[in-house]
């Protein structure tokens, strides 16, 4: 079976262009760590060539290397017209529901920390699109279109935003906590790294289903979602480890966008290379074109079934970028207007687009009617927020513990929560 | 059915609900133990009765306890044990009775636990149920509240308590907190256990009280054992509460002996332990210090006092009832406890009695607790920042003149 690991042959890799300066990608922020002082740092002759090895470096009996053929390319149909309309129409969704949230915040109508997607749709929709209900995402604060891509309803997302008692959390998450149970989606942390081990653990029960209990067809996948920024902490490093060492169902996959809020990957990663740290901890790591949602969707699909085989997990590295600035107080003035025009070019829904004209899959008009239909959606999401109503004060104190008889014996020695006072909100705890 | 055993330096005893006689218990009971296992019922202090139907279904045994000895013999013996045999006793049972219990931690499966809490565990459940995890506190913590989200119970233990600092990000923003951002969806059932305070020499970073640090957090519960029997029950309420739940174990305690009965148990998190009534002076206490206040008592009886001592098990929430109704008879308190002087324990304790009972305290919360000094590791500084019997004394005393 062909291995889509090794379709890396035919992506323009991370490192590979140093050869060809002006794709630079990297042109870093306007000071004065640019691209040449990445070449300082590696400090080997050798390590050019070693950068220019495409082959994956994994455990050679995790991975079979497949020779692909020269010159193929990614003109071969990989997606049927249905497919293909299903993820132009979930990255749609996720940048016109972005795109709102921004003229949403600016009105006024949502506040605190809002870190919007724009520009890395092509990740969000290239994996999630592959997983069934059952299977788990976790994600960062960066978590909308993740939720929406999973499934979520808009409404709900857009509700929880503003803050309405009808929002996937009752109100009571906002932006950076999105969590349903419905579609499996664990949230949401506004902490980075903090939900790498919770993901693994969604993983861990995934196993434990199948050996402990005995149950054939668990074979649920969880995602992990984080950014270049995570790859530093100590929860993604541990959690690497355990994941490899008991084979959990997990794909991690790292959205580098190359900057955490102004710090430059470059300039807080000792080897910037974030994929090669997988076969570090035993499973293969792969680097893929993020903007580029076929590419993705191909090395996702691998993973994926990987991980439902039992064979274990994978650390896949995105390159992507955000269009906007870290989150929507980011004045985001640190990165090159050059790097920020040259991404523009690579958007992954004109790309997506492109592709499906040229290849006679869709014609304008049918796209034309997507954008118009998520639009619409949007904006119904944005009506449903608007006239639900706020949360009462009753709401307060009722989801701090599944089981109210955690705040306790009162002094007249019933249960706290049996007293009136208490379901009214009003009781002092 | 009547059970006696002995505990040490108290009685209990406890009485089926056919012969409940309220005047045969110095205190009010709000509990009694049932025998069937689908129904429970509930006597208030005003003698009504409650049906448990909109509770959850389960054995509960009080433990109101009495000073005096009930003399009938009991139709089953019970069996004596070291308390981290109890706490294992309460955890295998868990773990037969429902299969998504499951432990993690340090140590805890072929070697079978450092404290030897999960001894031969992994043998009879196999190395994932029971697993051993790497050197990851935060990691592991954070791992077993994902599989607390996605359906199974786990308990994490840290290998000491201490360790469990490296969890704090977990335990607070995950553990305490999901439930509520996440709108009610994630129950997060997990168990957090592990043996803390000062011990014998074993230096400073692992002589450390950690309920201080975790009291403030929103949407825990925290309890603290201190005999066999309490161990176990409060084992296997915490593994069957919905709510996540630490279980604070002391490093000194593991080796107390103790009959408990042979029926399966389950003690109340939410409640106080009446270790011997009193009336002249409320003195509240917890784990290891519950030894020392009952040494101190010995002392203060012959000196002609009557304290009234109750372990009070839950740190987190306060049994108020329990405290207040000691409270109002006594008009006295006297907070005795292992953790540190600021922001302990204590500290929360006495605020929340000055803040409900005011009006019956004829003397100002007196809190005796550790020094706040990092813990020294020569044996006599060692036992100077923590309190003894004789301050104890004194300060019982004092507060009676």
């Amino acid at each position: 079976m062909s291995s889509a690991f090794s379709t890396i042959s035919t992506i323009q890799p991370l490192h590979r262009t140093i050869d060809n300066p002006s794709i630079s990608p990297l042109l870093g922020s306007t000071s004065t760590h640019k691209l040449c002082s990445f070449h300082v740092c590696n400090r080997t002759a050798s390590a050019s060539s070693v950068r220019r090895r495409f082959s994956v470096v994994a455990d050679s009996d995790v991975v079979k290397q497949q020779k692909t053929k020269s010159g193929s390319s990614l003109s071969s149909l990989l997606i049927t017209k249905e497919e293909g309309l299903e993820l132009y129409e979930d990255m749609v969704l996720g940048r016109s529901f972005e795109d709102m949230c921004a003229q949403m915040y600016y009105r006024g109508k949502m506040f605190g920390f809002v870190h919007l997607y724009n520009g890395q749709e092509a990740v969000s929709t290239g994996f999630i699109k592959l997983l069934t209900k059952e299977d788990c995402v976790v994600s960062t604060y960066r978590d909308h279109v993740h939720a929406l891509s999973k499934g979520v309803p808009a409404r709900q997302v857009m509700s929880e935003l503003f803050g309405k008692t009808t929002g996937c959390c009752r109100g009571q998450g906002g932006s950076m906590h999105m969590f349903s149970k419905e579609y499996n989606v664990l949230g949401g942390f506004a902490f980075i790294g903090e939900g790498i081990p919770v993901s693994t653990g969604a993983a861990f029960t995934s196993k434990y289903r199948r050996e402990v209990l005995k149950k054939a067809n668990a074979d649920q996948v969880t995602l992990a979602f984080f950014g270049d920024g995570t790859c530093n902490n100590g929860q993604f490093f541990e959690c690497l480890n355990m994941a490899a060492l008991w084979k959990l169902p997990i794909v991690f996959v790292v959205e580098n966008n190359l900057w955490a809020i102004g710090m430059s990957h470059l300039r807080a990663t000792s080897d910037p290379e974030i994929w090669k740290k997988g076969p570090a901890f035993g499973m293969p790591g792969v680097h893929i074109d993020g903007m580029d949602v076929l590419k993705v969707r191909k090395v996702a699909k691998e993973a994926v079934e990987r991980a439902r085989r039992g064979e274990g997990p994978t650390l896949i590295e995105c390159e992507t970028y955000r269009f906007r600035g870290h989150s929507l107080a980011d004045p985001d003035e640190l990165r090159d207007p050059a790097e920020k025009a040259h991404y523009a070019t690579r958007d992954p829904i004109t790309a997506l687009k492109k592709y499906m004209i040229e290849n006679k899959l869709v014609n304008e008009a049918e796209l034309k009617a997507i954008d118009k239909k998520i639009d619409e959606a949007v904006e119904d999401a944005v009506e449903f927020a608007d006239a639900s109503p706020y949360p009462v004060r009753t709401q307060l104190l009722e989801n701090v513990f599944a089981d109210p008889k955690g705040f306790g014996i009162g002094p007249d020695g019933r249960y706290r929560c049996e007293d009136p006072k208490f379901t009214e909100g009003t009781a002092h705890v | 059915m009547t059970v006696v055993f002995l505990g040490i330096g108290a009685t209990a005893a406890l009485t089926s609900a056919n012969s409940f006689d309220s005047k045969k218990l110095h205190i009010s009971s709000r509990r009694l133990v049932s025998e069937t296992k689908s129904t429970f019922f509930v006597v208030r202090s005003d003698g009504r009765l409650n049906s448990g139907s909109n509770r959850r279904a389960q054995i509960l045994i009080t433990n109101a306890v009495a000073t005096k000895a009930d003399s009938s013999p009991a139709t089953k013996p019970g069996h004596e044990l070291l308390l981290f045999e109890a706490l294992r006793e309460g955890l295998e049972e868990e773990m037969e009775r429902d299969a998504r219990v499951c432990v993690m931690g340090e140590d805890v499966g072929h070697y079978g636990g450092s404290y030897k809490v999960t001894k031969d565990l992994a043998n009879k459940y196999g190395d994932l149920r029971v697993l051993d995890t790497p050197i990851a506190e935060n990691s592991f913590t954070g791992m077993a509240i994902g599989a607390a989200m996605t359906g199974l119970r786990p308990i994490i233990e840290g290998m000491n308590m201490g360790f469990l600092l490296l969890a704090f990000n977990q335990i607070s923003n995950n553990c305490g907190m999901l439930h509520y951002t996440s709108g009610g969806q994630f129950t997060i059932p997990v168990v957090i256990r592990g043996p803390g305070g000062v011990g014998r020499q074993l230096g400073a970073e692992h002589s450390q009280r950690l309920e201080s640090y975790f009291q403030s957090i929103p949407g825990i519960q925290m309890v603290a054992c201190s005999t066999p029997y309490n161990a176990k029950g409060l084992m296997k309420a915490a593994i069957r509460s919905e709510n996540p739940v630490i279980l604070f174990e002391h490093v000194l305690l593991y080796n107390l002996k103790e009959r408990i009965p042979d029926e399966e148990y389950v003690l109340n998190l939410e409640e106080a332990e009446m270790v011997r009534p009193g009336e002249h002076i409320t003195i509240l206490t917890y784990s290891r210090m519950r030894y020392h206040v009952m040494q101190a008592a010995k002392t203060l009886v012959n000196k002609g006092y009557d304290p009234e001592v109750i372990d009070i098990r839950s740190l987190k929430p306060f049994d108020l009832h329990t405290i207040g109704n000691s409270v109002k008879k006594t008009h006295r308190v006297l907070i005795v406890e292992e953790c540190m002087r600021t922001g302990g324990i204590g500290a929360s304790l006495t605020a929340a009695i000055n803040e409900n009972f005011h009006d019956y305290l004829d003397a100002p919360v007196v809190c005796l607790s550790s020094q706040d000094v990092p813990t020294p590791y020569a044996g006599t500084l060692e036992e100077w920042t923590v309190v003894q019997p004789a301050q104890i004394v004194t300060a019982v005393e004092q507060l009676c003149h």
